[in-house]
């Protein structure tokens, strides 16, 4: 059991490439602590650096009190599941699981029960003598997490293990490390790129864009309170709805004195309700029906603003400007080409500064 | 799915192989035919006649104390080859799989022994350890070392695999160095964190997933050490001194071009035929069989 500390971590390459920029996070003890970005924001690297298998260039890497940036991977007691599982495709799934404790010396007796203890949680008990070729995808991946548990170690780490499955089994896999990580109360820390996989696992969340933490929080209150417009873009599925202030449609509604501050608003497509009333403090915007996409339980509608926008600083999922998504439950939709009028209550707005970079409390 | 050509005339498929076929025809199976008749006859001291003997030529062989040790020799140089060759191209290989400045150029040079011909290789190597001419020679004799192949039967036979077992490594590293190459890099990382030292990592995983391509270089190496060895041998010892470096198929060649017994040296062509149809048999079953591990 650990803490991991991490503290103004940097990497820098020998070509000068700064792959990550100074990062401060401290994931506490048992907890399940989330690095999610878009690709190439470095949340892989910092992850391999935490496991030793990347040089760190500066800060510092703190595992249970101690400082581990010269320490070897094998002796930083952590244990990593990789994307590709990364089994040894020569030994049985019984030798893959042995082989790391069987590295420490630990007698044969005691290998075989924490090997077959681990292949009971896992339902793998039938498939030891197994070569890893003989399993499914689903299989090998529940055998890369058995070769991490049976070891016990402080640091649970995981590189986007879940993203060589397909989706019903993701989603099964998903529940299932969650509950593990639960159990076993190991501390924890996880790289994906998918939001959902890091809101629903996430004890801690940790955003990451270009090499350095946009917000680290708990999913939920950053889901509410998006410190930037990339988080407030990158967590949430349809992404939020940005746009530029400064038209007079907009600015006209916004009232006080923060709202004078702010650059770019912000309002969830969830948030939206189709209405002809304007709440009080809210925002109303009439639209024009684009496009609609039903998916079952809910309905997206895409409209265009009348009023041609401007482009807003965010990435991920960018919508194009003067485009709003709106979300309303069930399959009732307005027709395509109809005028709509929708509307978003006070506390449901989001206010960011003009480059995107600071969050404008109301 | 079976992808079938269609033909509009009957004869054009054959018309296409059939340059193939003749070289094939031509080139292999008529000398193979010659030498397999050959071996069952005799020929008068003067090459004028021959008459049939059935098998007196191989039973013949079999008699002869010289063809045993030949076949003790050349066993006994192709281990010697393939295990030198196979374990120092393998270090090397190694070497280079590791992220190096300069490594390109480091693997380029590494692969040019290759591009020798045995015969220059053998020339070579006399040049560097000729009792009289060679400079290392002058070394070894430094070291106190009384260094004389041309009358040293054992320093000729090293000085054979020394320079065999050299030109053959080029070939093995580059297989080495690319199965070291598909090696996927997650699994040592996995090995690493699983608290395994780099020697150890070696032994237990590098190892055991290269066995395909060690048991692949190991056929190739001691085919190679078997036929392909003719020129070093020529150029560096002729066979000598004594008999001490004559392999099987330098006396096919010392018995029947220099010493004029063509039956005997056509019966042990057809030995080696056999023994290298056994080899690729062998290498065959197992690229079929593909993953080992």
């Amino acid at each position: 059991m650990a803490n991991v500390t991490l503290r103004n971590v940097r990497k820098t390459y020998t070509g000068g490439f700064e792959a990550i920029k100074g990062v401060n996070v401290d994931v506490g003890d048992g907890q399940f602590c989330v690095l999610v970005g878009p690709s190439g924001c470095g949340k892989s690297t910092l992850l391999r650096m935490v496991a030793g298998l990347e040089t760190v260039t500066g800060g510092e890497i703190d595992i249970g009190g101690r400082v581990v940036n010269q320490i070897e991977p094998a002796d930083r007691d952590i244990a990593m599941v990789f994307q590709n599982y990364a089994l040894y495709p020569h030994m049985s799934v019984y030798n893959n699981m042995a082989y790391g404790l069987r590295n420490r010396g630990m007698a044969e007796a005691e290998i075989k029960t924490r090997v077959e203890e681990a292949a009971r949680v896992l339902e793998l008990s039938a498939m030891l003598e197994r070569k890893p070729r003989q399993l499914s995808g689903g299989q090998r991946q529940r055998v890369a997490m058995g070769r991490a548990i049976v070891r016990q170690p402080k640091v649970f780490l995981f590189d986007e293990p879940l993203s060589n499955l397909d989706a019903k089994l993701r989603i099964a896999m998903r529940v299932e490390i969650r509950k593990l990580q639960r159990r076993l109360n190991t501390t924890s820390i996880y790289v994906t790129h998918d939001q959902l996989e890091a809101m629903t696992l996430a004890d801690i969340l940790v955003v990451m864009n270009g090499g350095q933490v946009e917000q680290v929080g708990n999913p939920l209150a950053i889901y509410e309170k998006p410190a930037t417009t990339f988080v407030a873009s990158f967590i949430g599925a349809p992404p939020m709805n940005l746009m530029s202030t400064r038209p007079e449609e907009i600015r006209s509604q916004l009232a006080g004195s923060a709202a004078a501050d702010a650059g770019i608003l912000g309002i969830r497509p969830e948030d939206f309700v189709i209405t002809d009333e304007t709440p009080a403090g809210g925002v109303a915007l009439p639209l024009t029906v684009e496009a609609i996409e039903r998916v079952g339980a809910e309905t997206f509608v895409y409209g265009s603003r009348q009023q041609e926008d401007q482009r807003v600083a965010a990435t991920p999922g960018e919508l194009p400007p003067g485009e709003v998504i709106v979300r309303i439950p069930g399959t009732e939709a307005p027709a395509i080409g109809a005028k709509i009028r929708v509307a978003a209550v006070q506390s449901k707005l989001h206010l960011f500064s003009g480059d995107g970079r600071k969050r404008i409390e109301a | 799915m079976q992808k079938q050509a269609i033909f509009q005339s009957k004869l054009l498929p054959y018309a296409l192989v059939a340059p193939q076929l003749a070289i094939v025809l031509i080139f292999f199976y008529w000398p193979a035919l010659q030498a397999l008749i050959q071996s069952f006859l005799l020929q008068d001291a003067f090459g004028l006649s021959s008459s049939f003997v059935w098998f007196d030529n191989y039973l013949e062989l079999f008699r002869e104390r010289a063809y045993f040790e030949a076949i003790v020799r050349t066993f006994f140089f192709s281990f010697a080859i393939a295990v030198s060759s196979l374990s120092f191209a393998l270090l090397l290989a190694v070497m280079a799989d590791k992220p190096l400045r300069g490594s390109l150029l480091y693997r380029t040079l590494l692969i040019w022994p290759y591009a020798v011909a045995p015969p220059v290789v053998g020339v070579l190597w006399i040049f560097m350890l000729h009792p009289s001419l060679g400079v290392l020679s002058r070394y070894l004799r430094a070291l106190g070392i009384d260094w004389n192949p041309l009358l040293d039967g054992d320093q000729a036979a090293a000085l054979i695999i020394l320079a065999a077992a050299w030109k053959q490594i080029s070939y093995n590293f580059l297989f080495f160095l690319a199965g070291l190459q598909s090696i996927p890099r997650s699994v040592l990382e996995a090995a690493a964190i699983d608290g395994a030292r780099p020697m150890r990592r070696f032994w237990t995983v590098t190892f055991p997933l290269l066995s395909p391509t060690i048991f692949f270089l190991l056929v190739v190496n001691i085919v190679y050490a078997f036929f392909d060895t003719f020129g070093i041998i020529d150029t560096m010892t002729r066979g000598g001194p004594g008999k001490s470096t004559e392999t099987l198929v330098y006396k096919v060649y010392s018995d029947g071009l220099l010493g004029g017994n063509l039956g005997s040296s056509a019966a042990q062509s057809v030995i080696l035929m056999i023994m290298v149809i056994v080899l690729t048999g062998i290498q065959f079953r197992f690229v079929e069989r593909k993953v080992t591990y």
